[in-house]
């Protein structure tokens, strides 16, 4: 076999991987409950797929330059993945989309118990202050 | 190596009709973002398959543009996601029917989201 034969075969192999990996991520958009686990589905080929591809597209160039122009696709995509897992995350959990029976911890739920008490204290003491001033 | 890119271009296609399906089913706002920010995954992933299979690179740059730009639609829907985009059920809802608001200020529990009260007047 020759040496572009063996960068064919590793090139054919990276990207089935990163296909399963959008597979993967559909069947888990599916058949998972609730949007914080089909967020989890989701993020799959975001990064691993794309670093599969990246690699397949590298090899199958055999150019390390090439590699070099793909870097900032990753890094972009590494960089901006979380910023919209978190805010779909969050509206979630604000708006109650989210099956309260599947979750083992939910840790946010203190935390914004003592925001609320915190903030209720606050008004009525701004309330308490108004009603004294005059 | 045909017979690799052909399933190859197979599960791609059936990750695209999946998260297709997720986008008209639902049931919330939320979960159709998801699969469309999954569905641009995959378009970013098939125009790097395509390059593989062509043997060219020049669409890097639409890679490129589509890997930096996917953040924005995700972030500004997520942003104005309301609390009537609530959905009780979120398994087995008929997408068809008449779609059904909660109240947010009759259902008696507390609302999740920390916001400042107007210090108990009406």
């Amino acid at each position: 076999m020759t040496v572009d034969g063996v960068y064919d075969v590793l090139a054919g192999i990276s990207l089935l991987l990163g296909a399963f990996l959008s597979v993967a991520a559909g069947v888990g958009l599916i058949r998972f409950p609730d949007a914080p686990s089909r967020l989890h589905a989701a993020t799959k080929p975001q990064i691993l797929g794309l670093m599969f591809v990246v690699l397949a597209i590298a090899l199958e160039a055999h150019s390390w330059s090439t590699l070099l122009a793909l870097t900032p696709v990753l890094l972009f995509q590494i960089l901006t993945a979380p910023i919209s897992a978190h805010m779909v995350g969050r509206a979630g959990y604000r708006t109650g989309n989210f099956r309260k029976d599947l979750m083992l911890v939910d840790e946010l739920e203190e935390a914004v118990e003592a925001a609320t008490r915190a903030s209720d204290e606050e008004s009525r003491q701004a309330k308490a202050s108004t009603r004294d001033a005059p | 190596m045909t017979y690799v890119y052909l399933i190859v271009g197979l599960m791609f296609g059936i990750a695209a009709v999946l998260a297709l399906y997720r986008i008209v089913v639902g049931p919330s706002i939320l979960d159709r973002m998801i699969a469309s920010d999954m569905l641009l995954t995959t378009l970013i992933l098939v125009v790097g398959a395509e390059m593989v299979y062509n043997g060219h690179t020049r669409t890097i740059p639409v890679m490129l543009v589509l890997a930096s730009t996917a953040v924005f639609a995700t972030v500004s829907v997520a942003r104005y996601v309301s609390k009537q985009d609530r959905t009780t059920d979120t398994v087995g809802t008929d997408p068809l029917a008449p779609p059904t608001f909660t109240d947010p200020l009759s259902d008696g529990e507390p609302l999740p989201a920390v916001s400042k009260d107007n210090g108990g007047q009406p």
